[in-house]
């Protein structure tokens, strides 16, 4: 693991909205096939990282991104293809976003995006990555109804499903369980240790639990700063390297 | 016995007051409604079950009320007025408005926006009579010098400033139906690496087709009933139209024209009504559909 290129290197990531500072001048690494963990309070910063990543910025007017990304080596905080990046990095929003369309097109609307249109193709691609979210047992039968009529934890695991139709190299998951029960959580969070031999995933998360459950890896970001990063165990029984982080994942904060 | 939880306070009263109050404005529009429906019919009853003839109303031409010894009432050719004018408007206006509502809805934004917005509403505020002015002082010798045409008071003309007018309160209504689609829906599609015209045409615009339908067809609606512009641009000669320079009369510019220079109680009165009541039951029905349309999207 110590050898192999990060999939993702982060330099000085500084967000700003307005004149407000969302993140800090943030450094880090995230290394090919690893689940790495985001943890912290509310308003740390933890959704606004990712969006830098994805370059979703557009959508937040006042949003501004300094410092470098690179993704595969290369720096893509100026690429001018966001279309082809958001393709190769899938994202789960916290709560589900079914398509107003059907389950099946809720899947093949990404490959159809980037011009599959052989229906055996897309056949298989569908079944493929609903197999990978653990829903394909429940809707085979019922392909064509809306997506959005599913419940909610299904909707969410059709949302991994369609976030994994482009085969993406990067898989951004935001607190994906915030809307979803315990079970479905335990059933989703199994599909992403599988996937982790594909996919390289960041998983933000509210629950410190879950992150040591999943993540390799873990960083605890607090009011816009990242305060630690290192290998999950570490940062809940390790030697301690900032007090603030021990607080936080046993609790004792505020 | 009475608690204070019985007793009926000012508020109580109050509260009484203002449910009775919107209670009795809600009726009384519904009431003046109805009466309305009822005058007219009564007004045109004694043409419909007198010297109307279905296959004649319907199937002919000749719309000669006046001719004092072989009247007839043929509304082929208004209904071909009508229908010729509406349907060009239409074609002006679904792309004009769709096209504005598009842009204001997903593409603008800031100051551009609100601009934007507030001109689309001025727009719909326009008079009637002041688009018809507009067809009978600009458009009518436009149209003869552009296409070197005896007459510019035609189906062409009317049709753009029906379209024109039209297209305002389509898109303003076209632009609530997109705004409706929720953001989550964009910045889902957008993650997914579309672009922006693939997020509207494949995500937003299915979305919010219905809406969509329902702006057209309330647009149609107010095409139809449209009186002033169309009498005056539309020429006012009775006429099946074979090519837009033709000029055509409307059911509604006819009601408007003759309805003064007949006598209460005549046939031509009477006809006058009955095309009322047709007109009626046509909006009716339009604006039933889109009603309908709209609540198909609030169902999903
Ligand atoms: N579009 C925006 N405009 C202005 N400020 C924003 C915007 N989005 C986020 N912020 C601010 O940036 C800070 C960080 O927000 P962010 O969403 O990244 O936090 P978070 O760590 O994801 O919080 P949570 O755990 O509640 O999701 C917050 O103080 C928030 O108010
Ligand atoms: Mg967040």
């Amino acid at each position: 693991m110590v050898d192999a290129a990060p999939k993702l290197s982060v330099r000085d990531l500084t967000v700003r909205y307005g004149d407000f500072t969302a993140l800090d001048r943030i450094s880090l690494d995230v290394l090919p096939n690893e689940i790495f963990g985001i943890i912290g309070p509310a308003n740390s910063g933890k959704t606004s990282f990712l969006r830098a990543l994805n370059r979703m910025e557009e959508f937040q007017p006042s949003m501004k991104v300094e410092g470098k990304i690179y993704f595969n080596g290369q720096d893509i905080t100026a690429v001018r293809n966001v279309y082809r990046l958001r393709q190769k990095v899938g994202v789960v929003f916290p709560l589900p976003v079914g398509l107003p369309m059907s389950i099946y097109e809720n899947v093949a609307f990404g490959p159809r995006l980037a011009g599959v249109r052989k229906r055996s193709e897309l056949d298989e691609i569908v079944e493929r990555c609903l197999r990978r979210a653990a829903l394909w047992d429940e809707v085979k039968d019922r392909l064509n109804a809306l997506g959005s009529l599913l419940s909610g934890g299904q909707q969410q695991r059709l949302t991994i499903a369609r976030a994994l139709s482009q085969d993406p190299e990067l898989l951004l998951l935001d607190e994906f369980s915030i809307a979803v029960d315990p079970v479905t959580t335990m059933r989703i969070e199994d599909v992403l240790r599988e996937l982790k031999d594909e996919v390289t995933i960041i998983l933000v998360t509210n629950l410190v639990q879950q992150a040591r459950r999943l993540a390799d890896r873990t960083a605890f970001f607090l009011e816009s700063e990242l305060v630690e990063v290192g290998v999950t165990e570490d940062l809940f029984t390790g030697p301690v390297v900032d007090q603030r982080t021990r607080d936080y994942v046993e609790g004792r904060f505020g | 016995m009475q608690t204070d939880l019985d007793a009926r306070g000012f508020d109580w009263y109050m509260d009484r007051a203002v449910a009775v109050g919107v209670f009795v404005g809600g009726i009384s529009a519904i009431v003046f409604i109805i009466g309305i429906f009822l005058f007219v019919t009564r007004e045109g009853l004694s043409f419909v079950i007198g010297p109307m003839d279905l296959k004649e109303f319907f199937g002919s031409i000749a719309w000669r009320p006046t001719s004092i010894r072989n009247p007839t009432y043929g509304i082929l050719a208004l209904m071909a007025g009508t229908a010729s004018v509406t349907g060009l408007a239409m074609l002006v206006a679904v792309p004009f408005s769709l096209g504005a509502a598009i842009y204001i809805a997903e593409f603008a934004t800031g100051r551009t926006r609100e601009a934007l917005k507030v001109l689309v509403e001025l727009l719909a505020a326009i008079p009637s009579v002041v688009w018809g002015f507009i067809g009978l002082s600009i458009m009518n010798p436009l149209i003869i010098d552009l296409f070197d045409v005896p007459i510019g008071l035609t189906v062409l003309n009317a049709g753009v400033i029906l379209g024109l007018m039209a297209a305002p309160i389509m898109t303003t209504i076209a632009e609530d139906a997109l705004k409706a689609v929720p953001d989550s829906y964009r910045e889902a599609a957008e993650a997914m690496g579309a672009t922006r015209w693939q997020v509207v045409f494949q995500v937003v615009l299915p979305a919010a087709k219905n809406g969509l339908m329902a702006a057209i067809l309330l647009g149609v609606g107010r095409g139809f009933g449209e009186t002033m512009a169309v009498l005056m641009a539309s020429g006012h000669s009775i006429n099946i139209p074979t090519s837009p320079f033709d000029s055509v009369r409307a059911l509604t510019a006819t009601i408007a024209a003759e309805l003064g220079d007949t006598a209460v109680g005549s046939d031509h009165y009477g006809v006058l009504f009955t095309l009322g009541i047709f007109l009626f039951l046509v909006t009716f029905v339009i604006n039933l559909t889109a009603d309908l349309v709209v609540r198909g999207v609030r169902e999903q």
